[in-house]
C-alpha cells in the first residue's frame, strides 16, 4: 500500500497533469497568437499540403504543415482542442449533474418513480452508447449544441445508477435519521446530509467521463454527425485527412496524436482519483463507451 | 430456478422498454422520412402516397402498436431505401460482425488478462507504470484513427519501405476484388484482409481489459488467503493460477458481458474505415439515410445482444462463485 505522500509524487500522475495543462494552455493561446488564419482559405495552390516544418510562400512557418486548403495544421489543431476540451468537460459535467439529480430523486422518492426512472436508465444502458449517440445525432441537425445535448442524453444513466445506490446506502445512516428527527425538511436532508456523502463515485465517473466524451465527440465528428467544418474538431480533422493518408499522412495523424494525449492525460488523472476516492464500481461502465 | 425465471422476466421487460424507447426516439425527431424518399420535384400528392404506403399517416399509437406487434413476431419491416426486409439486411450483415467481434473479444481476453495480472504483480514498479501508460494510451486512441494509422503503415508505407510481400496487408473489403479464389487460397485471402480490423479491435479491447484486470487482481492480491497461501509455501505460479484467477474470474465474466457493447460499437468505425459490409456499416448507412426501419431493427438487435449477454453473465455467476448462491 502506498502512502498518500508517495501517491502525490507519482510521476505518471504529475506527467498527466502537466500534459493536460500544457494542452489546455496551447489550445487557448496558440490560436490567439498565431499569425495564420485557421478558418479562412487563402492561396490554396501554393500553400496546400505543405509537409511539417516548412515555410510557406506567404512567409509563415508551419510546424505541422498545412491541410488541403493551405491552412496551418497546428493552429487548427489547437483551435479544435478548445472545442473538443470544452465539449468533453461540459458534456460530461452536465451528464453527471442530470444523472445525480435523477439518481437522487429515484432513491429518495422510491416507489413507482424510482422503478420508472431506473427502467428507462437500464433500457438506455442496454443500447450501446455509440449506437444511441449516432441515432440521436443523426436525427437532429448536427452541430455543437446537438453534440452536447446528445452526450448528456446518453451519459446520465451510469451516474444516476451509482448515485441511487449511494443515496440508498447513506439514507439509512444514523446521522441522516437524526437530521430528519430534528425537523429538517426532506429536501434539506437530501441536499445537505445525504448527497455530499454520496458524491465520491460520481466525481470519479465524471473525471473518467471527460476522456470518453472527447472520444465520442471525435467519433461523431469523424462520421460527419458532430462538429461541422469549417469549425475544426479533432474528429472532423482526422476525417478530412482520411483520403490523404497516403499522400499527406500528417493531416490525419497529427490531430489524432493531440486527441490521444488529451484523453490519456484525462484518463490517468481519473484513475488516480478513483484509486483515492472510490472502488471499482465507478469504473465498470466506462469500458462499454469506447469509440 | 425461480431466479432464472425472474431474471428472464426482467430481461423481457427491458427489451420491451428498449423497443418502445427506440420508437419514441425516432418519432420525436424532426423531419419527414418521406421527404427523403421522393424526388425533390415530386408533388405533395406523391409524398402523401409514399407516407400512406409506409403507414406514416396513421396516428402514433397505431404506428406503435403495429410496430411492437410486428417486432415481437420477428418482422422488422422493409428498408425505406432498398425495399428489402430489414431482417434480411441484418441477417446478411450479422455473420461478418459476429465473426469479427467474437474473434477480437476472445483475443482481447487472452491478451488483456495476462497483461493486467503482470501489472498487478509488479504494482507501482517501472513495468507497471510503463504498461499503464501504454495500455491507457491505446485505450485513449479512437479506433478510426488507429485504423488509418495502421493502413498508412501496412499498405502504402509497407510498399515504400520495402516490407516483404507477406507484410503488405490489404486495407479494404473482405476479399481481393476481381479474382476468384477457392478453398485454402480464399481462406488465406480472407485472413489477410481480417488482420488489420481484428488487430485494432483487439488492441483497444485488450487495453481496456488490462486496466480492469489490474485493479481486480491487485484487490485479490491484498486479501488474507493469498498471504496465507504464500506463507505456507505455495509457488507463485500456483498462487496466481489457482487462488487469484479463481477469485477474479467472476469479475471477468461480468466484464465480458460489459465489453460486448463496446466491441459491437467499435466495429461501426472499423467496418466503416475498412469497408466491411457488417452490421456496423448497415447501421451507419441506415442512420445517414434516415432509413428508420433499419436503424430501429439494428438498435433492437444490439440491445437484445447486450441484454442476453448480461443475463447469461448474471446467471453464470453462481456457477463460477458458489459463495454467491446464497446471496
Amino acid at each position: 500500500m502506498m502512502t498518500r505522500r508517495d501517491e502525490s509524487r507519482d510521476p505518471v500522475l504529475i506527467g498527466a497533469g502537466a500534459l493536460l495543462v500544457a494542452l489546455a494552455a496551447a489550445s487557448i493561446l496558440v490560436p490567439v497568437f498565431s499569425t495564420s488564419e485557421p478558418l479562412a482559405i487563402g492561396d490554396v495552390i501554393s500553400l496546400r499540403l505543405l509537409p511539417p516544418l516548412t515555410r510557406g510562400t506567404d512567409g509563415h512557418f508551419h510546424l505541422l504543415g498545412t491541410d488541403r486548403f493551405g491552412r496551418d495544421l497546428f493552429t487548427r489543431m489547437m483551435l479544435a482542442g478548445r472545442i473538443s476540451l470544452a465539449v468533453g468537460i461540459v458534456g460530461s459535467l452536465l451528464a453527471a449533474a442530470v444523472g445525480t439529480g435523477i439518481g437522487a430523486v429515484a432513491a429518495w422518492r422510491r416507489g413507482w418513480l424510482d422503478r420508472a426512472l431506473m427502467g428507462i436508465a437500464d433500457a438506455l444502458l442496454s443500447i450501446p452508447r455509440l449506437v444511441l449517440l449516432l441515432v440521436c445525432a443523426a436525427l437532429w441537425q448536427p452541430g455543437l449544441t446537438t453534440v452536447v445535448v446528445v452526450l448528456i442524453a446518453t451519459g446520465w444513466m451510469g451516474v444516476a445508477r451509482m448515485i441511487r445506490a449511494e443515496v440508498l446506502g447513506v439514507a439509512v445512516q444514523p446521522y441522516v435519521q437524526a437530521a430528519g428527527a430534528l425537523g429538517a425538511s426532506g429536501s434539506r436532508v437530501l441536499l445537505r446530509h445525504v448527497l455530499p456523502n454520496a458524491l465520491a463515485p460520481a466525481i470519479v465517473a465524471t473525471t473518467l467521463g471527460v476522456g470518453n466524451a472527447i472520444l465520442l465527440e471525435s467519433g461523431l465528428s469523424f462520421l460527419g454527425l458532430g462538429i461541422q467544418p469549417p469549425r475544426p474538431s479533432w474528429g472532423n480533422m482526422i476525417a478530412g485527412g482520411r483520403d490523404l493518408i497516403v499522400t499527406a499522412p500528417w493531416v490525419a495523424i497529427a490531430p489524432g496524436v493531440a486527441l490521444i494525449a488529451t484523453v490519456l492525460a484525462a484518463t490517468l488523472i481519473g484513475d488516480a482519483l478513483r484509486d483515492r476516492l472510490a472502488g471499482e464500481r465507478a469504473f465498470r461502465r466506462d469500458i462499454a463507451d469506447r469509440v | 430456478m425461480m431466479l432464472i425465471v425472474r431474471r428472464a422476466g426482467t430481461a423481457a421487460v427491458l427489451l420491451w422498454l428498449v423497443i418502445t424507447l427506440t420508437f419514441v426516439l425516432i418519432r420525436l425527431a424532426p423531419g419527414d422520412p418521406a421527404a427523403f424518399l421522393v424526388a425533390p420535384s415530386a408533388s405533395a400528392a406523391d409524398a402523401a402516397r409514399v407516407r400512406s404506403e409506409l403507414g406514416l399517416d396513421r396516428s402514433i399509437p397505431i404506428q406503435y402498436a403495429r410496430w411492437l406487434g410486428a417486432t415481437l413476431r420477428g418482422d422488422l419491416g422493409l428498408s425505406f431505401t432498398t425495399g428489402t426486409p430489414v431482417t434480411r439486411v441484418l441477417r446478411e450483415a450479422a455473420p461478418i460482425s459476429v465473426g469479427l467481434g467474437a474473434l477480437s473479444l476472445t483475443l482481447t481476453f487472452l491478451i488483456g488478462v495476462p497483461i493486467g495480472m503482470l501489472q498487478a504483480a509488479r504494482r507501482g514498479r517501472a513495468t507497471d507504470r510503463m504498461l499503464t501508460v501504454l495500455s491507457t494510451a491505446v485505450y485513449a486512441a479512437p479506433s478510426f484513427w488507429l485504423a488509418l494509422a495502421l493502413v498508412a503503415v501496412f499498405t502504402y508505407g509497407a510498399a515504400t519501405l520495402g516490407f516483404p510481400a507477406s507484410l503488405r496487408l490489404p486495407a479494404f473489403g473482405l476479399r481481393t476484388p476481381g479474382v476468384t479464389l477457392h478453398g485454402w487460397h480464399a481462406a488465406v485471402d480472407l485472413a489477410r484482409h481480417a488482420v488489420l480490423p481484428v488487430v485494432i479491435l483487439t488492441a483497444v479491447g485488450a487495453a481496456g481489459i488490462a486496466r480492469y484486470a489490474r485493479t481486480s487482481v491487485a484487490e485479490v492480491l491484498g486479501l488474507d488467503f493469498v498471504r496465507t497461501a504464500r506463507a505456507k509455501g505455495v509457488r507463485s505460479r500456483a498462487v496466481y493460477g489457482r487462488h487469484v484467477l479463481a477469485n477474479v474470474l467472476p469479475a471477468l465474466v461480468v466484464l465480458f458481458a460489459l465489453s460486448l457493447p463496446g466491441v459491437l460499437a467499435g466495429s461501426i468505425f472499423v467496418e466503416s474505415v475498412f469497408a466491411w459490409p457488417g452490421l456496423g456499416r448497415a447501421t451507419l448507412n441506415g442512420i445517414l439515410a434516415r432509413d428508420y426501419p433499419v436503424v430501429m431493427g439494428a438498435t433492437v438487435l444490439y440491445a437484445a445482444a447486450v441484454i442476453v449477454a448480461n443475463l447469461a453473465a448474471e446467471l453464470s455467476l453462481p456457477l463460477l462463485d458458489p459463495r454467491r448462491e446464497h446471496a
